[in-house]
This record gives C-alpha cells, sequence and structure tokens, in this order.
C-alpha cells in the first residue's frame, strides 16, 4: 500500500474554481537504471492518474519515467455539487492505489 | 570623478582618525601605500579574509565595509535560543579587526562599478578598489511563503543572523505554556547551515523536556532527508522520544503558507497551529551580490575555485554562504577558510604571483544537547573546476558511538567555537 496524501477543500460555493493536491509514495524507478552488479533494475512506475468527481472523469494524467518520485500532482476543478472526488493511480506490476474525499457545495 | 576622489580621501580620513584612537596604531601608517581591497561583508568569510590580507601583505590598504556594528553569529544560536548560553556569547564587535589593521566602515554599499572598480556607500562616499571581495551571506528568498511579511517575521521569526529575533524565539519559548507545539519550518537546500534546523530541534526539545514536558516540536521539512539524518534521529529518540515530529517533504512537509494573527503554518496537505513558530524560509545569496552582478539565475555566485573571482565579473571575488562552491557545505568553517583562500590568492595575484592551489577545511558540529554532538569534518580541493570531497571524503561522526564520544564532540563543539571567532573577530 502506498501512503497518499490529498488536499480538497471540504466546502466550496457552487461555481467555485477549487484547487486540489494530491500526493503518492511512490519509488518511480525508471527502468534504466542498473544495480551495482550491472543488472538492469525492472522499471516500476505509476502509468496514470484518473481523478472523477461523482463518477464522472474530471482529470487524467499519463506518466512517464522522467516523472521524478513521489509523484505531486495539482490542479483546479468547478465546485458544481456536493458529493465525492475520487482518485485512481496505476501502473506496472499491476499497481493500483484509491483515495476520495467528500466535498460540501452549498 | 574629482569630487568622488574628494569623497573617498574624505571617507579615509576619517576611518582612519576613528581607528586610530585603538591601542595599536602602527599598523595604520603603512596603510594606503600598497593596492587598496575592499571587503563586503564582516561575517565569517568578509572578517576573516580582511584580516588574512592584511597578514598576506601588509602593505595592502584593506577596507571593511559591513551594515552592522554588531555581528550575531548563526553557530551556536540554537544554545541562546535554548537558554544554554547568552546571546552576547555569539555577539562580536570589529573592534580586533581594527587592531588588525583593516579600516572598517559600518556602512551599507549601495552601488558597485565593475568597471571603474568603485564601490558606494550610503552616505555616498565612493572606495576605489583593485581587488573586491563579496561575502553578502544569504538573505530569504522573497514571496517563497505566502503571507510572510514583516509583520509575520516578528511573530514567527527565522531568528538565523539577527541578535533581536534570537532573542525574540528564546522570550516566545519561555512565556509559552506547556502542552503547545513549537513548529519550526526547514528550507531547501541551498541554504546556511544545513544541520542547524535540526540543532535547534534538538536543543529546544532539550529545554522543553525539562521545562514544559508535555509540548512537542514539529519539524516541517522542505527536504526528502537532511544531513546526518540517521544520527539526529537516533539521538532524538534516545534523548527525546515522542517529543521530535519530523515532517519531511512525502509527508507534506513543504511549507507554503502562514497566517501570523492565528500562529498557522499551512502546507499542501495539513494545517498547523503553532504556540511558537521559527520560520527559516529558502535562501538565496545576500543582496550585496546582486549589487555586484555576481549572481546568476539561480540566486547564488559562480566562482572560479583557486581565487573565488567570480565567473560573471573580473576583478570581483565571492566567498562564503553565497558562492557556489561544489561539495563544500555553506558553514561558518567554510567561509572562514575561504576567506583565507581568497586572500592568499589575492595577495599572489596583485604581486603577480600564480595562486597556489587550494585545499579546504570544513567543520560543522551540531549540538543535541548540552553533553552530546555531532559532527561532520571534510577537506575540498578542485576537481574539474568544481570543490569535490578529497582524502576520503568527508568524516562523519558514527552512527553506534558511546556516550562518550557524543560528549567529547560536543567539548570540541565548543572549543572550534572559541577557536573560530577569536580568529576571526578576536
Amino acid at each position: 500500500m502506498a501512503r497518499t496524501l490529498i488536499n480538497v477543500p471540504q466546502k466550496a460555493k457552487r461555481g467555485e474554481v477549487i484547487a486540489i493536491k494530491t500526493l503518492i509514495s511512490h519509488v518511480m524507478e525508471t527502468g534504466f537504471r542498473h544495480d551495482n552488479m550491472g543488472k538492469a533494475i525492472p522499471r516500476d512506475i505509476i502509468t496514470s492518474f484518473v481523478c472523477t468527481y461523482n463518477g464522472e472523469e474530471i482529470f487524467r494524467a499519463a506518466l512517464h519515467p522522467a516523472i521524478a518520485a513521489n509523484p505531486f500532482i495539482t490542479f483546479h476543478t468547478v465546485a458544481t455539487e456536493s458529493g465525492t472526488i475520487a482518485f485512481r493511480w496505476t501502473g506496472d506490476n499491476g499497481f493500483s492505489q484509491d483515495a476520495s474525499a467528500k466535498i460540501t457545495v452549498g | 570623478m574629482t569630487e568622488a576622489r574628494v569623497h573617498r580621501r574624505q571617507f579615509l580620513r576619517s576611518a582612519a582618525a576613528g581607528a586610530a584612537a585603538v591601542a595599536f596604531p602602527a599598523p595604520l601608517l603603512s596603510q594606503g601605500l600598497g593596492p587598496p581591497v575592499v571587503v563586503i561583508g564582516g561575517g565569517f568569510g568578509g572578517a576573516s579574509c580582511a584580516r588574512a590580507l592584511r597578514r598576506a601583505d601588509p602593505r595592502l590598504a584593506v577596507t571593511l565595509v559591513e551594515t552592522n556594528a554588531v555581528y550575531t553569529a548563526l553557530p551556536h544560536s540554537s544554545a541562546a535560543i535554548a537558554g544554554l548560553a547568552e546571546l552576547t556569547h555569539q555577539q562580536f564587535s570589529y573592534d580586533g579587526i581594527k587592531r588588525a589593521g583593516v579600516n572598517v566602515a559600518i556602512s551599507a554599499a549601495t552601488a558597485i562599478d565593475p568597471q571603474k572598480r568603485t564601490v558606494t556607500l550610503a552616505g555616498g562616499a565612493r572606495l576605489d578598489y583593485e581587488r573586491l571581495v563579496v561575502s553578502p551571506g544569504i538573505d530569504f528568498r522573497p514571496g517563497a511563503i505566502q503571507g510572510y511579511d514583516e509583520a509575520a517575521v516578528n511573530v514567527m521569526p527565522p531568528a538565523w543572523n539577527d541578535g533581536a529575533q534570537i532573542a525574540l524565539l528564546r522570550r516566545q519559548l519561555e512565556a509559552m505554556e506547556d502542552g503547545g507545539a513549537v513548529v519550526i519550518s526547514s528550507p531547501v537546500n541551498p541554504a546556511r547551515c544545513p544541520p542547524a534546523p535540526y540543532e535547534r530541534a534538538s536543543l529546544i526539545a532539550h529545554y522543553l523536556k525539562s521545562n514544559k514536558p508535555r509540548s512537542k516540536v514539529i519539524v516541517l521539512d522542505a527536504k526528502e532527508g537532511f544531513t546526518m539524518q540517521k544520527l539526529f534521529e537516533a539521538a532524538w529518540a534516545e534523548l527525546y522520544p515522542g517529543l521530535i515530529e519530523w515532517v519531511g517533504l512525502s509527508n507534506g512537509g513543504a511549507l507554503t503558507a502562514v497566517d501570523a494573527a492565528t500562529q498557522t503554518l499551512s502546507t499542501d496537505f495539513d494545517k498547523y497551529k503553532a504556540a511558537v513558530a521559527n520560520v527559516i524560509p529558502p535562501q538565496i545569496a545576500g543582496r550585496v551580490a546582486e549589487l555586484a552582478g555576481t549572481a546568476d539565475r539561480t540566486g547564488w555566485c559562480p566562482v572560479d575555485p583557486v581565487t573565488f573571482e567570480s565567473k560573471l565579473q573580473r576583478n570581483i571575488h565571492v566567498i562564503g554562504d553565497a558562492a557556489i562552491a561544489g561539495a563544500m557545505p555553506r558553514s561558518a568553517s567554510a567561509a572562514h577558510s575561504q576567506g583565507a583562500i581568497c586572500a592568499a590568492a589575492i595577495a599572489a595575484l596583485l604581486a603577480g604571483r600564480t595562486p597556489a592551489e587550494p585545499a579546504l577545511v570544513s567543520s560543522c558540529y551540531s549540538l543535541i544537547a548540552p553533553d552530546y554532538a555531532i559532527a561532520q569534518r571534510g577537506t575540498y580541493r578542485p576537481v574539474d573546476g568544481q570543490y569535490a570531497e578529497a582524502d576520503g571524503g568527508a568524516v562523519i561522526s558514527p552512527l553506534n558511538a558511546p556516550r562518550a564520544m557524543r560528549k567529547d564532540e560536543a567539548r570540541q563543539a565548543e572549543a572550534w567555537y572559541r577557536t573560530i571567532t577569536g580568529e576571526v573577530f578576536g
């Protein structure tokens, strides 16, 4: 289980632009490095990040080997209705991690 | 131009008149005969360099320009904050430097002209130089922390090189009620004295343990790790179990905003309410580095490693924390030895000789309790145009050392401090 941090405002006004911040602890091993025996270290990265707002996809990112460990992703959206903002990170070796937060829109 | 010369003579006359009153006027008699060298910044780098210039060639007319009449050292400041030492123990006047035959101008440089080779001071006086040394230390990167304005600085002080702020932080600790959180924010590198925030956390924990045991220290860190981390964490577990919480970058430790009114520190993911807050902001080379045109886009100053001459301005040398010196840490000790090496190089260049290849040393002690210290010592030599660790690399105190060794390092730390401040300011 990777550790995730998410920051979604608990409350927002309808139509307000809100900032969402996420961070996941992950090595993001590029696959380009070798260990001290000269053996290639297999690639182990997160390849995809998806955010849904009450089930509807509002943000997606594709991640590649150049991205540093512990990817920090922040973006904005418009608060439309109360509900759940959910996050899913998926990657190599069947990696999958979920997180979510409630938001009240008034 | 004529007017400028008059200004300079007037200034030198008045500076010499001031200095002539002290006990050893003899060295002053030989001054003004040799080429003028100006040093801006009277910290461990600049003050050391000014003295070393006079030693290297007593004919040199050396002027040290410094804004403050009293210097407050960062080494040892955490002991003062934690009530283990008096603030005066780390404050120094420039009398010793005047006695060494250096003209000391307590003033701010307002302009530097690298073509005409002049430095203008706040009063309008102008100093000519053959070689200029800038040792401007660090400034805090403006706008790096939202809400950290002048009012916030007076509530959540850096206490980094300001005596009044060090005293304020100590008073705040003494006044705080038991059960509160002392929040320290530690900046990204490069920064002045990388282990200092953790020494500070340690000594504040020492104060809290004996005086306010229900309180704790939270370190919000903009880095994923820090220097000698294993040694610090082992010592914290042994001496201050449960008292110090370290929040690294991937745990959301980077400080983004403060609210002085509520003493709240915000990171990307959390808010921390502080009873006492010590905000140490991200840093760049001190103001004079930019004035001299020696700072590049990083905010720091690239230099030639043999002479410390700026790679951006001829005849201007940059030493101390402001300089990009490769693997050398930004420590008082490094600045002190850079000052000496730079002075030797300048004396050689002015005499038409080739400066010798330098080897520099840096020692850095971190006090974790009054009788418990750890150290990092290294020798550094230029390799491919930049300083690299030499002689097998830096030596750090071992992780599983007996307490007697930590106690011995604490004694050495005190001896080191007395020696370096004696050499630079005594």
